[in-house]
C-alpha cells in the first residue's frame, strides 16, 4: 500500500538525482549513443602511472579520427591480471603497460592478438621480446639504487656503485628496499640480483644484505617518500635512510617538482645496481574496435608519443629517431649496462624465488 | 522491497559468487580439495590467527578509550560538543591511504613521539592498534554515546533514593540498559577491525597480514584465485556469524527504554571528579584524534621556505607536465558528484528496505537486514574483480562507466542509511497511520503526512552519512577502471605515489580539503540531531 507509493516515488527521485548527476558526470555513456557502425573511440586500458599531455593525445584524434579514453586499472600487475580474467571480453581495445617481469604470464594467458605496428624497424631488436608480434615495446627505465648525495658528502663516503658495495660495511644499515611482491621496484631489484649472483648465488648475497641492516618496506611510496633522506618527501618526513630502490630516472623528476628547481639533482644513481625493464603494449584479444587499437599502437611509438612520454612517465622512449627532454639530459644518468633477463626465465621462476625471498628476509 | 533485493542481487551477491566460482571451479568441476589445502597452509594459519588477535585487541583497546568518551558527550554539556563531537566522526570516514600518512608522521621514524621519547611505532601492531582505534573511537560514542544521552538519569537517581549504592545503581539501572548498545558498538568495531586493509597494509609494513589484505595479495598479485576464494568464504562465514550476533544484540536494544531528548540529561560538569574526567577524555582525544589530523594540516602547510598555502595554490593550476590533465580542484568536484549520486542510490535503496524491514517481521526479512551489512565486512577486491567477470555484457557493460564509482560506494553507504532509518521508523506510531486512514486520508497522503516529517530528519542525517562515506570511499573505488577522472582519495594516493616536493605538499592539501569538507558535512549532520533521531550511527 503505502510502501509502494513511496517505493515509487523514491526511484522518480532517484533517476531525476541520477540523471543530473549524469549531466555533470562527463561523458558516460555518449560512446554507446553514437550508434553501431565504427566506434569514434578507443580504449587503453593501462596502469596508474599511465600519463600522456593532452595536446598528443588531440593530435591523434586529428590523425585517425578515433578519441583515445583512458581507464586506468590499478598498479601494473593488478592490471595485467585484471586483464586476464576478463580474457575474450576485454574492458578495452589495447592494454598498455605489461613489462617483461610479466609478459609471460600475459602471452600465456593469450590476451593479446599479433599485430605488426608500423614504424617497428625504429626499434631496436634486442627490445622485441615477441617475434609474434603480440606485443610492441613503448618504453623502457632502469630500476637502481638511488642515493642522497648530501648524506654521502658530508659524511665523506663514496656512494656505493656496485651490488657487491651495498652489502659492505661503510655501508649498513642505510639502504631501504621494497617488498618484491607487492612492488614492481622490489621485484625489478630482486631479479637484478638474480642476473648478478645466479639462482644459487642471490640468496647468500640477500642473507650478506639482511646482515647489513637493509630495511624493506611494501610500496615504492613509502620507501622514497617516507624513508629515503635524499626526496623532498622523505626530507619533510624526515627519513634516514640514503639508499632506496628507485628508477634512473628519478633525479631528473626529484628536478622537476621542486620549487624552486634546483641547479643540480639532490640524489644521483648507481649504476652498477640497475635492471632494466621494457613496456609493452598489445591489442586485447576480443577488442571492439581492433581497427583504432591497431592505429594507437602505431601512434605510440610515433616520434610525436614517444618525445612527450619521458616528461609523462619518466622513461626512456624506445625508438632510435626520439629526443630526450633536457631535464634528462641534465640531471639523467645513462646506464651502460643495466642487468637484464629473459621474460620465459622470469615467468618460470618469479613466484619461486619471491616465496624463497620473503622466507629469508622477512620472516 | 523488490528493488534493494535486486540491487544486492546484481551488484553484490553475482558479482562475489562469480569470482568465487572461478577460483573454486576453474574448470567446470569444483575443487573443494582447495579448503583443505589452503587451510592447512601455515602461512593462512598465521594470517587468521593475527586477523582474530588484532581484531579482539583493537575492540577491546577502542571500548577502553572510546567508553568514558561516550560518557562524556552523553552527560556533560560544554563548550564546543557540538563540535568535537562532528571532528571524532571524521576519522571514521577518511580514506585509509590519509590515515596511515599521518600514522607515519605521528608514530614513525622522527615522527613526534620519536623525537620527544625515542618511541617508535611504525612497522610494529601497536601502530595498527592505536590507528584503528582513532579510526573506530567514533563509532562507541555515537552508537553507545547516542542511548546513553537518552537514559533518563532519574531512574538511577531512584535507585540511590531508594538506598543503593552509586555502583549498585550503576550496575543494576544504567548498565543492564547499555549492555545491548555496547555489544553492539564492539561488534561492529570487531567487524571493521577484522577486514581492515589500508592501515594494516601502510602501517603493519610487510610482514603483517589479514585476512583482507591476504585476499587482495592472492588476487591482485599473485592471481591465486582459488586461494583468494577459499579466504573469501572463510570471510563470509565469520562476517556473517559477527552480523547474526549483532542483530540479536540490537532487537535486545529495542526492548523498551524509557528515552528522554538528551538536552535533558545533559548538564554542566560538577565537581573535581567530573571535571577531571572531562579533562581526561578531551586530553585523549585532542592526542588520539585531533593530533594526526593536525600534522596533515601542519604538512599541507610547510614549504621548503616555511608555512604558506603553495600547494593549495598549486591544486588550482592546471599542471603542465600532465600529471593529472585537469586542475586538482576538478577532483573535488568530480568527487562530489560521484558521492551524491551515490547517495541517491544509497538513500533510495536503502530507505525501501528500511521501510520494508519496518513493515514486515519474520525470520527472511531479518536475515535480509544482516544481508543488507555484509558489504562492510567482505573484501572490496572481491567486490571489484566481481564487477569485472560479471558486468561485461550489454547492457550491464558497466565496467568503464562512471556508475560504477557510485554503485561500489553506494554499497558501502546502503548499511548506513539502513542503519539510521530503522529505528526512527520503527518508532512511528501505527496508529497515527490508521487514524490518517480513518479519517478518509489516502495511503500517499497519509505517508506524507504522518512518516515524512517524522522521518524528514533522519533521511537526511542518513544521506549526510551515507554522503561523507561515499566521499571517503577508497577500497571499492580504486578497484575500479575509470574514465581518467579521480576521486579525491585516489588522487591523493596518486599523487602521493609520485616523487617530488609539490606532490606531496598537494596530496597533504587535498587530504585537508577532504578532511574539511567532511567535518563540514558532519557537523550539519550534528544540527539537524535531534531527540527522535536516536540511529546507530
Amino acid at each position: 500500500m503505502n510502501t509502494k507509493k513511496a517505493a515509487a516515488v523514491a526511484i522518480v527521485a532517484a533517476l531525476g538525482v541520477t540523471t543530473l548527476a549524469a549531466c555533470g558526470g562527463g561523458d558516460g555513456g555518449k560512446d554507446k549513443a553514437t550508434g553501431t557502425p565504427a566506434p569514434k573511440t578507443v580504449t587503453l586500458v593501462s596502469h596508474d602511472s599511465f600519463n600522456a599531455s593532452k595536446e598528443v593525445l588531440a593530435e591523434f584524434t586529428r590523425q585517425t579520427g578515433f578519441t583515445v579514453k583512458v581507464l586506468k586499472s590499478g598498479d601494473a600487475g593488478e592490471a595485467v591480471n585484471k586483464e586476464i580474467l576478463t580474457k575474450g571480453s576485454p574492458q578495452g581495445d589495447v592494454f598498455f603497460g605489461v613489462d617483461n617481469t610479466l609478459l609471460s604470464r600475459a602471452l600465456d594467458n593469450g590476451i593479446f592478438t599479433p599485430y605488426e605496428a608500423k614504424g617497428l624497424n625504429r626499434i631496436p631488436a634486442a627490445l622485441q621480446l615477441d617475434k609474434e608480434h603480440r606485443v610492441t615495446p613503448i618504453d623502457s627505465g632502469d630500476i637502481c639504487v638511488n642515493y642522497d648525495k648530501q648524506y654521502f658528502a658530508g659524511k665523506k663516503l663514496a656512494p656505493p656503485q656496485s651490488f657487491d658495495d651495498l652489502a659492505k660495511p661503510a655501508y649498513k644499515d642505510l639502504l631501504v628496499v621494497e617488498n618484491p611482491e607487492r612492488s614492481s621496484p622490489g621485484l625489478g631489484f630482486l631479479l637484478g640480483t638474480a642476473a648478478e649472483y645466479g639462482d644459487g648465488g642471490w640468496q647468500d648475497y640477500w642473507k650478506k644484505l639482511k646482515a647489513n641492516g637493509v630495511k624493506t618496506v611494501d610500496s615504492w611510496e613509502l620507501a622514497y617518500n617516507q624513508e629515503f633522506s635524499g626526496s623532498a618527501g622523505g626530507k619533510k618526513a624526515k627519513g634516514d635512510r640514503p639508499l632506496v630502490v628507485s628508477y634512473a630516472s628519478s633525479p631528473p623528476v626529484e628536478v622537476l617538482y621542486s620549487e624552486p628547481q634546483p641547479k643540480v639533482a639532490p640524489t644521483g644513481v648507481s649504476t652498477g645496481t640497475c635492471f632494466r625493464q621494457t613496456e609493452f603494449a598489445g591489442l586485447l584479444n576480443g577488442a571492439k574496435n581492433p581497427e583504432g587499437g591497431k592505429a594507437l599502437i602505431d601512434f605510440l611509438i610515433s616520434k610525436k608519443f614517444q618525445d612527450d612520454m619521458p616528461l609523462q612517465m619518466f622513461v626512456n622512449p624506445v625508438t632510435t629517431d626520439a629526443t630526450l627532454p633536457e631535464l634528462f639530459t641534465k640531471h639523467g644518468v645513462v646506464v651502460d649496462k643495466p642487468e637484464t633477463m629473459a621474460p620465459d626465465k622470469i615467468a618460470a621462476n618469479r613466484d619461486q624465488w619471491i616465496q624463497q625471498w620473503t622466507l629469508l628476509v622477512l620472516k | 522491497m523488490v528493488l534493494p533485493v535486486a540491487f544486492f542481487a546484481v551488484f553484490f551477491a553475482w558479482p562475489v559468487a562469480s569470482i568465487v566460482e572461478r577460483g573454486l571451479r576453474p574448470d567446470g568441476h569444483w575443487e573443494l580439495g582447495r579448503f583443505a589445502q589452503t587451510l592447512s597452509s601455515p602461512e593462512i594459519l598465521d594470517v587468521l590467527w593475527f586477523t582474530l588477535w588484532q581484531a579482539l585487541a583493537s575492540t577491546a583497546l577502542t571500548l577502553l578509550v572510546a567508553l568514558p568518551g561516550a560518557y562524556v558527550f552523553a552527560r556533560f554539556d560544554f563548550p564546543g560538543k557540538g563540535l568535537l563531537r562532528a571532528v571524532v566522526t571524521v576519522p571514521f570516514v577518511l580514506p585509509t591511504v590519509m590515515v596511515g600518512t599521518a600514522f607515519l608522521a605521528l608514530l614513525g621514524r622522527r615522527g613526534l613521539l620519536d623525537e620527544l621519547w625515542g618511541v617508535r611505532l611504525d612497522t610494529s601492531v601497536w601502530a595498527i592498534l592505536i590507528a584503528h582505534v582513532f579510526f573506530n573511537y567514533a563509532v562507541v560514542v555515537r552508537t553507545v554515546g547516542g542511548l546513553w544521552s537518552q537514559l533518563d538519569p532519574r531512574q538511577e537517581e531512584a535507585a540511590r533514593v531508594l538506598g543503593a549504592s552509586r555502583w549498585r545503581a550503576w550496575r543494576t539501572v544504567t548498565l543492564p540498559a547499555l549492555g545491548p548498545s555496547v555489544a553492539a558498538a564492539a561488534l561492529m568495531v570487531f567487524l571493521f577491525t577484522a577486514s581492515s586493509f589500508g592501515i594494516v597494509q601502510i602501517l603493519g609494513g610487510p610482514a603483517y597480514s589479514t585476512l583482507e589484505t591476504e585476499i587482495y595479495r592472492q588476487t591482485a598479485d599473485r592471481l591465486q584465485l582459488s586461494t583468494a576464494a577459499v579466504l573469501t568464504l572463510v570471510q563470509f562465514v565469520a562476517v556473517g556469524a559477527i552480523l547474526a550476533v549483532h542483530a540479536r544484540t540490537v532487537r535486545r536494544r529495542e526492548t523498551a527504554l524509557k528515552l528522554v531528548p538528551p538536552e535533558r540529561t545533559a548538564a554542566r560538569p560538577r565537581g573535581a571528579g567530573q571535571w577531571l574526567l572531562l579533562g581526561a577524555v578531551l586530553l585523549s582525544i585532542g592526542l588520539l584524534i585531533l593530533a594526526p589530523l593536525g600534522v596533515l594540516v601542519e604538512r599541507s602547510l610547510a614549504t621548503s621556505t616555511g608555512y604558506g598555502l603553495d600547494h593549495y595554490r598549486a591544486l588550482q593550476s592546471v599542471d603542465e607536465n600532465g600529471t593529472f590533465l585537469v586542475p586538482m580542484t576538478d577532483t573535488i568536484v568530480n568527487s562530489l558528484q560521484y558521492a551524491l549520486a551515490a547517495t541517491a542510490i544509497a538513500v533510495v535503496i536503502g530507505g525501501l528496505a528500511a521501510a520494508a524491514l519496518t513493515r514486515r517481521a519474520g525470520r527472511l526479512v531479518r536475515g535480509f537486514d544482516a544481508l543488507l551489512m555484509l558489504p562492510l565486512g567482505v573484501s572490496a577486491v572481491t567486490v571489484g574483480f566481481g564487477f569485472l567477470i560479471t558486468l561485461d555484457e550489454p547492457p550491464l557493460d558497466l565496467r568503464a562507466s562512471w556508475i560504477l564509482v557510485p554503485l561500489a560506494q553506494a554499497l558501502v553507504g546502503v548499511p548506513f542509511v539502513v542503519r539510521t532509518m530503522l529505528p526512527v521508523l520503527r518508532a512511528v506510531d501505527e496508529r497515527l497511520r490508521e487514524a490518517a486512514a480513518v479519517l478518509g486520508a489516502s495511503p500517499w497522503r497519509a505517508w506524507h503526512e504522518v512518516d515524512l516529517p517524522l522521518v524528514r530528519r533522519a533521511l537526511l542525517i542518513a544521506a549526510g552519512f551515507a554522503f561523507a562515506v561515499s566521499l571517503g570511499e577508497f577500497g571499492a573505488t580504486v578497484f575500479i577502471a575509470r574514465p581518467d577522472n579521480p576521486t579525491l582519495p585516489v588522487a591523493v594516493a596518486r599523487l602521493l605515489g609520485r616523487p617530488g616536493e609539490l606532490n606531496y605538499g598537494q596530496a597533504m592539501a587535498l587530504s585537508t580539503i577532504l578532511m574539511v569538507v567532511c567535518a563540514v558535512s558532519l557537523l550539519l549532520l550534528e544540527r539537524l540531531r535531534n531527540d527522535r533521531t536516536s540511529g546507530e550511527f
